[in-house]
């Protein structure tokens, strides 16, 4: 529907804007989320504010944090599917442990599973090639157990959310979100990272070719079992973002973001086969998701004529997308 | 030769973003030619075949088909207009076998089975998996694929490059006789000589763009070699005399000692050495373990035996890093094995800088740039599609693989059929090069399938056959009979009359030197 207003129209003008839209890929992505808030303005007037605003990048950030675990693991052609398991896992404990034990303690006992994860993961896909969506399902299945177990362990001390988790994650400064203080910083460094960094280079080589990799010297395991902790990681302080917004700790907090961070990296322009992408476009991707779950709240529709109407569209968008962006 | 061609393309275009691959091409085929489309690399020889086979759509031109216009949008339509086309790769799907694949194209058995039979493989089952086929045998089993289904113009793209003697001359012949019989062939090769015996006409490209159509008679070759490179005919004379210079004189200790190296059942027992400052050229026929030879000492597989000593002291890779570390690259010959297709010039250049762990952190992008330029100019590539190597032509591909190892300053290069499928000019800048490396007290392994490579570039050749050195004897020696011979198995110092007893197939594989 939106993107109609994009897709090229008579030639050669549209060839023009064509070429233009596929030498900046991000163009027509910022357009569709103009398009979107738009939208929303038409049909609400008056709700697009600067309340408003900040709300929407609180809840994208998680979302977009996660997705870029999602465009590094896709980067090299895996995905990481553990990562709303590691999320919650992180906030549980966070949360359950912080009643007793001072924060910064809570706070490393709630990093662990996520490195833990992370290093099976990696050593998993890396060293025994098991393919990445089996194995990131599989801890991710076994982190959930693992959860359900220790949540037994600790049903009488109960539950708290520090102060500072909620001050960053619902928070605001001169009506800026506290949580750019840490999304920023963090979007910058991977941005960087794939840009500039060895790193980052092995990811995008790894995902193109791996044969060729090796035969340059690089060894494959290093680079996926480093990827899949740094995956587990970021996923583990996403955790702790998210339960400062959500505030209630449950057993399937940040299970509901997964397809969709993976979905945010896809309309964001990174190929699930590896080789192609970036993390400006998977941020643009989230805030899109962000704003168009708003949109099909506000429609008032029932919830399965919404999560289709939201599977249409994700699906439209990415080809749509994808048709814009790839020449020939 | 007054009859209606059969095939008539006139201004074909095709672009790529803002690559012109093909500017205005023309090509025309009568029926019962066989004819020649030769081009310098990037000239468009393979943008147009695939146009001409559906496989891709111009963005102008117009095909004619018999007189008529056709709109081939897909192979299957070329298929149905007649035109079928044999590609450098393989195009068996590897997991199947040879049956299961014949039926998917719907190709009759029995006249493949007589076409295998007459291109020279007399016991192919047809139950094996394509997977376990060589190479050669695979290229050979397409092209008698395609004539099974008596195509009106067959078109072959280097179809016997990588393939030994025995083989080439086979389908050679078969090519032949498809002319003679009123159906057409285009054939694209590198190898004079092969065109010359066999075309009728040639149409040349250059730069997108067809800039002659030539009959073949005697000494053709000069005007078709002016066609092809234009401009650029000065620079590969040159290239050609500082080839033909010869090395410095040998170290005393080698840069690399091989002894007794075995590899499963392929690589049996081979002992060399390599020094400093030397071009080593190994030749063998297809499937002898020149390929394990190679990935041994490249570190991507192990040896089942024997030693490796780098500079005097044992080495033992057991990943290519091993190598690098040893100052050891390898050039594999199938450039999409080296190469990450949708990643700049640039950043594949630079692959090796950041393979070690301590080099993973942020990048020294002038420094960087500095080394990559200076590859790039050494290597003269053609960066106008240099944001991802797959818009490259295959001989600037072929560059690219080198200038890594040029920019990584490797000491050892390890150059596996370096000049397959590649132009004139590019061969020549190639041999150029390698001389060059070798002048600046670099070592150079380069295993060939074409044997005049040998003389203009190396110092010493290696001759392996069945995993073993056959020979190994100084370029003065290395004449193509004798080369060829050792191919075959036969050592130099070996009697004519015991060359006929050992090697009955070949009694007219040279005299002795």
């Amino acid at each position: 529907m939106s993107t109609t207003a994009i897709t090229p129209t008579p030639v050669p003008f549209g060839r023009r804007v064509k070429r233009f839209m596929a030498d900046r890929p991000l163009i027509p992505l910022i357009i569709l989320l103009v398009i979107l808030v738009v939208i929303l303005q038409i049909l609400r007037p008056g709700i697009v504010n600067e309340r408003w605003i900040a709300n929407t990048i609180k809840f994208a950030i998680p979302l977009a944090i996660l997705a870029g675990c999602q465009t590094m693991t896709m980067l090299t052609g895996g995905i990481d599917l553990s990562v709303g398991t590691v999320a919650t896992m992180s906030a549980f404990i966070m949360a359950t442990q912080v009643v007793n034990q001072d924060p910064a303690v809570a706070f490393l006992l709630a990093m662990m599973p996520a490195v833990l994860i992370g290093i099976v993961n990696g050593i998993g896909v890396g060293v025994f090639r098991v393919h990445p969506l089996i194995m990131t399902l599989g801890t991710s299945l076994i982190g959930t157990g693992c959860l359900q177990v220790y949540q037994r362990t600790v049903i009488a001390s109960g539950a708290k959310i520090p102060d500072f988790l909620a001050w960053l994650g619902t928070g605001l400064t001169w009506g800026i979100p506290n949580a750019l203080l840490l999304f920023v910083p963090l979007a910058a460094l991977i941005v960087f990272t794939l840009a500039r960094t060895g790193f980052g280079r092995l990811l995008y080589a790894v995902g193109d070719n791996e044969r060729a990799t090796r035969l340059s010297g690089v060894q494959y395991w290093q680079v996926i079992t480093a990827l899949y902790v740094i995956s587990s990681v970021l996923a583990g302080i996403t955790g702790l973002l998210y339960i400062g917004l959500i505030k209630a700790p449950s057993l399937s907090l940040a299970e509901p973001l997964v397809l969709p961070s993976v979905a945010a990296a896809v309309i964001g322009g990174t190929s699930i086969f590896g080789g192609r992408g970036g993390y400006t476009g998977t941020i643009i991707g989230a805030l899109i998701l962000t704003v168009l779950t708003t949109l099909l709240t506000i429609l008032q529709m029932p919830e399965g004529a919404r999560r289709i109407l939201f599977g249409l569209i994700v699906l439209f968008v990415t080809a749509a997308y994808l048709r814009i962006v790839e020449e020939r | 030769m007054t009859s209606n061609p059969l095939l008539d393309a006139t201004g074909v275009a095709k672009n790529y973003g803002a690559v012109a691959a093909l500017r205005n091409a023309s090509l025309s085929v009568l029926p019962g030619e066989v004819h020649a489309l030769m081009g310098a690399n990037g000239a468009g020889k393979s943008t147009l075949v695939k146009i001409l086979t559906g496989a891709i759509s111009a963005n102008a031109g117009r095909i004619l088909i018999r007189g008529e216009a056709r709109d081939i949008r897909s192979p299957a339509a070329a298929r149905r207009a007649g035109l079928l086309p044999v590609y450098q790769e393989p195009s068996l799907i590897p997991d199947l076998d040879v049956l299961s694949n014949l039926r998917l194209t719907g190709t009759p058995v029995e006249p493949f089975r007589a076409w295998v039979r007459e291109l020279g493989i007399p016991d192919l089952d047809i139950r094996d998996t394509a997977r376990d086929i060589p190479l050669a045998v695979l290229r050979v089993l397409d092209l008698a694929r395609a004539l099974a289904v008596e195509p009106d113009v067959l078109l072959l793209d280097e179809m016997t490059a990588a393939l030994p003697a025995n083989l080439a001359e086979k389908v050679l012949e078969v090519v032949r006789r498809q002319g003679d019989s009123g159906r057409a062939v285009i054939f694209i090769s590198h190898r004079f000589v092969e065109i010359s015996a066999l075309c009728d006409r040639a149409t040349v490209l250059r730069d997108g763009e067809t800039v002659g159509v030539v009959d073949i008679v005697p000494g053709v070759e000069e005007k078709i070699v002016e066609l092809m490179l234009g401009t650029r005919i000065v620079k590969t004379h040159v290239a050609a005399r500082s080839a033909a210079q010869k090395a410095a004189p040998a170290p005393a200790r080698p840069r690399l000692a091989v002894r007794n190296l075995r590899v499963g059942t392929k690589l049996n027992d081979v002992s060399f050495d390599l020094a400093d400052g030397e071009v080593a050229g190994v030749v063998a026929l297809e499937g002898q373990g020149q390929d394990e030879l190679f990935s041994a000492l490249a570190g991507s597989i192990r040896p089942s035996g024997g030693t490796i000593e780098v500079d005097g002291s044992p080495a033992k890779f057991s990943h290519p890093i091993d190598a690098i570390r040893a100052g050891i690259a390898y050039v594999p010959g199938d450039r999409a094995e080296a190469l990450a297709m949708q990643r700049s010039v640039r950043e594949n250049i630079a692959l090796p800088f950041s393979a070690a762990l301590r080099n993973w952190g942020p990048i020294n992008m002038r420094r960087e740039r500095a080394k990559v330029v200076s590859a790039i100019e050494r290597l003269q590539i053609d960066t106008r599609a240099q944001g991802e190597v797959q818009r490259l032509s295959g001989g600037n591909q072929q560059k690219v693989t080198i200038a890594r190892w040029i920019a990584a300053d490797a000491r050892t290069i390890l150059c596996f059929d370096p000049t397959r499928g590649i132009d004139v000019g590019t061969k020549q800048e190639i041999y150029h090069l390698v001389r060059e490396l070798a002048g600046n007290g670099k070592s150079v392994l380069f295993y060939t399938s074409e044997l005049e490579e040998v003389q203009r570039v190396c110092d010493r050749v290696i001759v392996i056959f069945g995993g073993r050195v056959v020979d190994i004897f100084p370029v003065e020696e290395a004449d193509e009979p004798a080369l060829m011979r050792a191919a075959y198995g036969l050592p130099r110092g070996a009697k004519a009359d015991i060359g006929i007893l050992a090697d009955p197939q070949s009694p007219s594989s040279g005299t002795n030197p």
